[in-house]
Parts: C-alpha cells; sequence; structure tokens
C-alpha cells in the first residue's frame, strides 16, 4: 500500500519557477544590500496572522504543497520569530493583534525583513473603517515588501517571495 | 411544553422571514432559557443591539427556529448563560459590543474586548484560578508556532496531563458588526464573505439568502445549484486540507502530502470555473456571478472523478496505519451529551452523536430536492471526526453530481432592486464545512442596518477545552486540528 502510495507523488507535479514580477523587482532592488548579504540565498520565514479572515494562511500554506514546493528554493516557515530573517505578515492588524505583532518583529534578531501579504495587510482593504484595527502592517512596524491579493495566490506569494530573496529579475 | 405554548401570548412580527419572531417579556424569556437547560430547545444564538436582546432557539426534531426578541431599555436583561452555559461567550460578546448587562451572570469579564479599542490597557483579564499541588501552567499564544491564526490557550497541568484549557480569543475582532451597520448591500456582502476565509462561500450563501429572505427575492434555479456547487467544493477542499493536516499532527506527514495536491485540484477547479481560487464574492444577492458554460461543466466532472480514484486508496491508508490510530482513536472525546447540549454543529456534533445537518434539517435550495445521507458517529474523539469528514467527502461528491445531471437551464441571477424594497428582517441557516452558520439581519432601502453572524466555532471552542481534559499536553495539536475552529469567524 505505502509503495503504490510513493509511487503517486514520483510522477513530477512541482512546476516551473514563476517569473519575476518587474513591478516588485524594482522595489526589491532598493532593499537594504548589506541585509541582502547577511541573509544570502535561504530565508527563513515566521508568518504572523494579525488579525486576517485566514484566506491567506490557506494560500500561504499552499505553497508548502507539491506543485509550488517552497523549500526548493531555500525558503522555509520556521516555528520561532527568532529563527526568523522574515516576517510574512498578514491581516489589517486588529488591536488585540498590535502588541503581538510588535513583540514578535522585536523578537526576530536584525537583520530582518517584513513581508505584508494580501489587501489587508496593506491598507486594511474592506476592515480598514474600523474601531477595532490598524489599517495595515506598515502602520506598525516597518515594511519592506507588499504582496497585494484578496488573498494572493500561491504564485503571486512565490514571486514575491523570489524577488525579496534575489532583488531583481537576475538571480546573482 | 413546546416553544409554540409559551410564546402563545407574546406579539409576532410579521416583516422577519421565514421564522416567527416574537417580542417577549422577562418572564418568557426566562422560561425560555429554563428550556433550553432543560435540553428541551438548542440555543442556536444570542445576539444584540442597541437596547434590545435576541435569541434563536432550535426546537429539536422540527425544521424551525424560533426567534425571541426582550427589549432592555436599562440595558439589563436575565442571563441565559446563568442557566445555560453555552450561551455564556456569547453574553460576554454582546455586553462588549452593546454594553448589555446579563444579569445574574457567573462570568461577567469581558471576552471580545481586551481593553485595546479604547487605549485602556489597564484593562486585565483574570483567568480562572487554580488550585491544587504540582500543578503548573503552561501558555500559548496569541501568535502560534504554525500558519495559523492566533488565540490564547491556557493550559493547567499535572505532570503531561492537562488538568483544564482555558481559551481566551478575540486578538482577530475586526469589528465586523460595527462595518455591516449601515452598509450597503454589496459592501456588506464583500466584508461578510472575508468573516473566514475558509467558509468565504458558505459566509456569501448565509449572507444574500438571509438578505433575499428579508428583501421577498427569489433565486432562479440554475443560480441556487451552481451556490450548491460551490458551497460542496468549499467543503470538499476543507475536509482534504484537514485530514491531511490531522494525519500530519500525527507525524504521518505523507498523508498531508496527498491530501495538499487533492486540496490544491479542488482549487485549481474553482479558479477555472469560478474564477477565484476559494470562490470568494461569487454567489451574491439573488444568485451567483457568472454562469458555467460546457467546458468547465466537464472540468467539474473531471476533478470528481480523480477525487473518487485518488482518495479511496489514503482513506485505506488511514485506517490500516496502527501508528496513525494509535494517535487518533480515543483522544479528545467530547461526550454526547456535551455535544448535544452545546449544539455542537459540523463533524464535531456528529462525531459525538448529534444528528444535524441544517441542509437536511432546515432545508434550503438546492438541497430541498437532493438525496444524500449525513454521516454519524458516536465515539467523539478525534477519529471519529476523522471518518465524518471522509464521509462527507464522499457524500459531497455525490451531491455536486446530482446537481451538474440535473442543472437547470435559465438565468443564474434575478435582477434586484434592493433599494426599492420594503425593510424587512430576514434569517439563513447554511451549512458551513465546519457546521451549521447562522445569519441574522435588517434591512432598509438597499441597506443593511443590523446584521449578525454566527459562526459554528461558537459552541466547538468550549467542547475544545471539554475535550483535552485528561489527554496529554503533547496531544493537543491533534485534537485542536481535528476541531479546526475558525478564530477570524468567532472573533468577529
Amino acid at each position: 500500500m505505502l509503495k503504490t502510495l510513493l509511487q503517486g507523488l514520483r510522477t513530477p507535479l512541482t512546476e516551473r519557477r514563476p517569473p519575476a514580477d518587474p513591478a516588485l523587482a524594482a522595489l526589491a532592488a532598493t532593499l537594504d544590500q548589506a541585509a541582502r548579504r547577511k541573509l544570502g540565498r535561504s530565508l527563513a520565514i515566521r508568518e504572523v496572522d494579525a488579525g486576517s479572515c485566514n484566506g491567506c494562511e490557506l494560500e500561504i500554506h499552499a505553497l508548502n504543497n507539491a506543485f509550488y514546493d517552497l523549500e526548493r528554493y531555500g525558503l522555509r516557515f520556521v516555528a520561532s520569530p527568532r529563527h526568523a530573517d522574515v516576517l510574512m505578515v498578514t491581516g489589517p492588524v486588529t488591536r488585540n493583534m498590535r502588541e503581538a505583532l510588535e513583540r514578535t518583529w522585536r523578537a526576530t534578531p536584525d537583520p530582518k525583513w517584513v513581508v505584508a501579504v494580501g489587501d489587508c495587510a496593506a491598507d486594511g482593504h474592506v476592515f480598514a473603517d474600523s474601531y477595532a484595527v490598524v489599517g495595515g502592517v506598515a502602520a506598525v512596524v516597518p515594511v519592506d515588501l507588499v504582496i497585494r491579493g484578496c488573498p494572493p495566490t500561491p504564485t503571486q506569494l512565490l514571486r514575491g517571495l523570489l524577488t525579496l530573496m534575489e532583488g531583481n529579475a537576475n538571480p546573482r | 411544553m413546546m416553544i409554540d405554548a409559551i410564546l402563545a401570548g407574546s406579539p409576532r412580527i410579521e416583516a422577519h422571514q421565514p421564522w416567527s419572531y416574537a417580542i417577549v417579556d422577562a418572564a418568557v424569556w426566562e422560561q425560555a432559557a429554563g428550556m433550553l437547560a432543560a435540553g428541551d430547545l438548542t440555543l442556536l444564538s444570542l445576539w444584540g443591539e442597541a437596547g434590545r436582546i435576541r435569541m434563536a432557539l432550535l426546537r429539536d426534531g422540527e425544521p424551525k427556529v424560533a426567534v425571541l426578541s426582550l427589549d432592555c431599555p436599562d440595558n439589563r436583561y436575565p442571563s441565559v448563560g446563568r442557566l445555560h452555559a453555552p450561551a455564556l461567550r456569547l453574553e460576554r460578546a454582546a455586553h462588549d459590543l452593546f454594553g448589555l448587562e446579563p444579569a445574574g451572570s457567573p462570568d461577567p469579564r469581558p471576552w471580545l474586548d481586551h481593553g485595546r479599542w479604547a487605549n485602556d490597557p489597564a484593562l486585565t483579564y483574570a483567568f480562572l484560578p487554580v488550585k491544587g499541588e504540582s500543578l503548573h501552567q503552561i501558555p500559548v499564544g496569541p501568535v502560534h508556532a504554525g500558519i495559523i491564526e492566533p488565540g490564547h490557550f491556557r493550559f493547567t497541568c499535572d505532570g503531561e496531563t492537562v488538568v483544564r484549557l482555558e481559551q481566551r480569543l478575540g486578538y482577530v475582532h475586526k469589528g465586523i458588526d460595527g462595518l455591516l451597520a449601515d452598509a450597503a448591500v454589496p459592501r456588506a456582502l464583500r466584508v461578510a464573505g472575508r468573516t473566514s476565509g475558509d467558509s468565504t462561500v458558505a459566509y456569501a450563501y448565509a449572507f444574500c439568502r438571509a438578505v433575499e429572505a428579508a428583501l421577498g427575492i427569489a433565486v432562479p434555479p440554475r443560480g441556487a445549484a451552481l451556490r450548491g456547487v460551490m458551497a460542496e467544493l468549499e467543503r470538499i477542499a476543507n475536509h482534504l486540507g484537514d485530514f491531511g493536516a490531522v494525519c500530519n499532527d500525527a507525524s504521518f506527514s505523507i498523508m498531508l502530502a496527498h491530501c495538499a495536491v487533492l486540496r490544491e485540484e479542488v482549487l485549481r477547479c474553482a479558479a477555472a470555473c469560478f474564477g477565484h481560487r476559494l470562490m470568494m464574492d461569487r454567489i451574491v444577492v439573488g444568485g451567483v456571478a457568472a454562469d458555467l458554460d460546457d467546458a468547465q461543466i466537464a472540468r467539474i466532472r473531471m476533478l470528481l472523478g480523480q477525487l473518487r480514484t485518488r482518495l479511496p486508496p489514503l482513506v485505506t491508508l488511514y485506517d490500516e496505519t496502527a501508528s496513525l490510530q494509535d494517535r487518533t482513536v480515543g483522544s479528545g472525546i467530547v461526550r454526547p451529551e456535551l455535544a448535544c447540549r452545546f449544539g455542537a454543529g459540523g463533524y464535531v456534533g456528529r462525531a459525538s452523536g448529534r444528528d444535524f445537518d441544517a441542509r437536511r434539517d432546515l432545508a434550503y435550495a438546492p438541497y430541498d430536492t437532493l438525496r444524500f445521507d449525513v454521516p454519524v458517529r458516536q465515539e467523539g474523539d478525534v477519529n471519529a471526526r476523522v471518518w465524518i469528514r471522509l464521509l462527507e467527502i464522499e457524500q459531497s461528491l455525490s451531491i455536486v453530481e446530482q446537481l451538474l445531471k440535473t442543472l437547470p437551464q435559465g438565468l443564474v441571477r434575478e435582477s434586484v432592486e434592493e433599494a426599492s424594497s420594503e425593510p424587512g428582517e430576514g434569517m439563513a441557516v447554511v451549512e458551513a464545512f465546519r457546521g451549521d452558520l447562522l445569519i441574522w439581519l435588517r434591512a432598509s432601502a438597499g441597506r443593511i442596518e443590523r446584521c449578525h453572524l454566527r459562526d459554528a466555532s461558537w459552541f466547538q471552542w468550549p467542547l475544545l477545552e471539554a475535550a483535552i481534559e485528561g489527554n496529554i499536553v503533547a496531544d493537543f495539536p491533534i485534537c485542536n486540528k481535528s476541531f479546526n475552529c475558525s478564530y477570524s469567524g468567532h472573533d468577529l
């Protein structure tokens, strides 16, 4: 039984790397080069849900499936901010999560990057006018890259993360 | 005594659809609370608005909901939670959001309000006191180790055994009730569809049905059928994800690898046929946003075929792997009487003998014309919750097949003049993948005046506290995953 199952996964499902996003590349090129040298071509990512509807989490999860296989690029999710190079933050940042986000950011060693994932993390999206949200990640911690979408597809997420890691369309 | 008898003397509101709605006095309110405590009724929800508290009750064995409304000009009402624990968190939320005080409540602590909305961090939260020798506490969260939503769990343990879990939620409270007040219907629909992203179809479905009930809008048969297709695809995708994730929490990661592939196939099919992987904003008032063509219908049929061949070997693998069964059988048991008292919906209730499914018991289109079974088990452990999901996937595949086979011709959406319609109140209960989702609203002149959304998680979270008692700390993740409650859907 186990043999048949392993057989099933031997059929290659993993897809080719998505083309770089020129709009993102310009943005990522402005990132601190010193940080880039230190972090290198392998990034440890800590995901923080700061009030998302959980739609973004579903698509971030999908990055780990056999089609996208995030780890082949040297990108992996870690369990603690203390192990992380990148904070991937979703949600409009609720007031109830603000302090937890700040503390997670402080617990992440320098150099570090923050990626705001989804339209809510970008500017609060449909929740922007609420008394209960701050309205975007940048209002709480410095943001290096925004990946928009409601939620962004795994391909959009992958393009964003690769651009972050490599700075431009031509990997060095 | 039947609920009709105690409501007999109370004035009825006719502009509430589709179920009866009575304005009651405190005596009748308390009588109903007593019936809840005695187990004669099931609490479907309890919610407030300025100067008024309401509750929705399910009469067991009857396809009806009764709504009670109590005016409380002094912002006080007799606590239901005093007699019937499932009401407690809803009462605490109604207090935080509308200042309504449940008189006599044994738990007056705030729930969604963490003292941060008005910058009042002085508001401290008192966890329940714990007394006893050699007990220690493990605080977890709000930021958890995985890619999951935030919440705080306070474990009190004796060695490795959990003697009490206390949850503290509300971290992802976005103020959805406030955003929906006085919102134009299309905007309110977008917000409602983002209450819990994994159930976006179910939320849009319930919201639209409630608006349609309030304003007297009919949905064309083809539109109703396509809603059913989307709702079942959402259920299949989530159940597949949960099945893989539960096994992964028992370190059986190959199951997650396979299930994640199948789940991805469902989402890709949804994107190809409905234009969005999670099918967000595809159900609209009056029907659905877009029709399917023949190629798209064939695409869904192909998906059903794929799942029918590729899932059964995984189910056999689950059933025949002793190391996996060792973790799931007998862990995290929810006793049937507790599931019944809390009116637990979805796989949590049905794995513990509560035979309720809104698609069958409060039937709505298109389910009222379909044939399907509602799987029920009695054991109430992680294994039973996994099996309910697996059996439900089978049922959902058959439902989608039936819907495509009998897909009516015609429009998929009725053109709607929301602005010109009479004001009204509407309620809908939809079976989301995690259980029954209730939405009540009052609409007028194309706007939502007030809307209340009650996720199935409200009555499942407290049962997780009960289920983990006596289990070891290391089994919490697998028990938690077998519930997979929504934080966002609960925190609103």
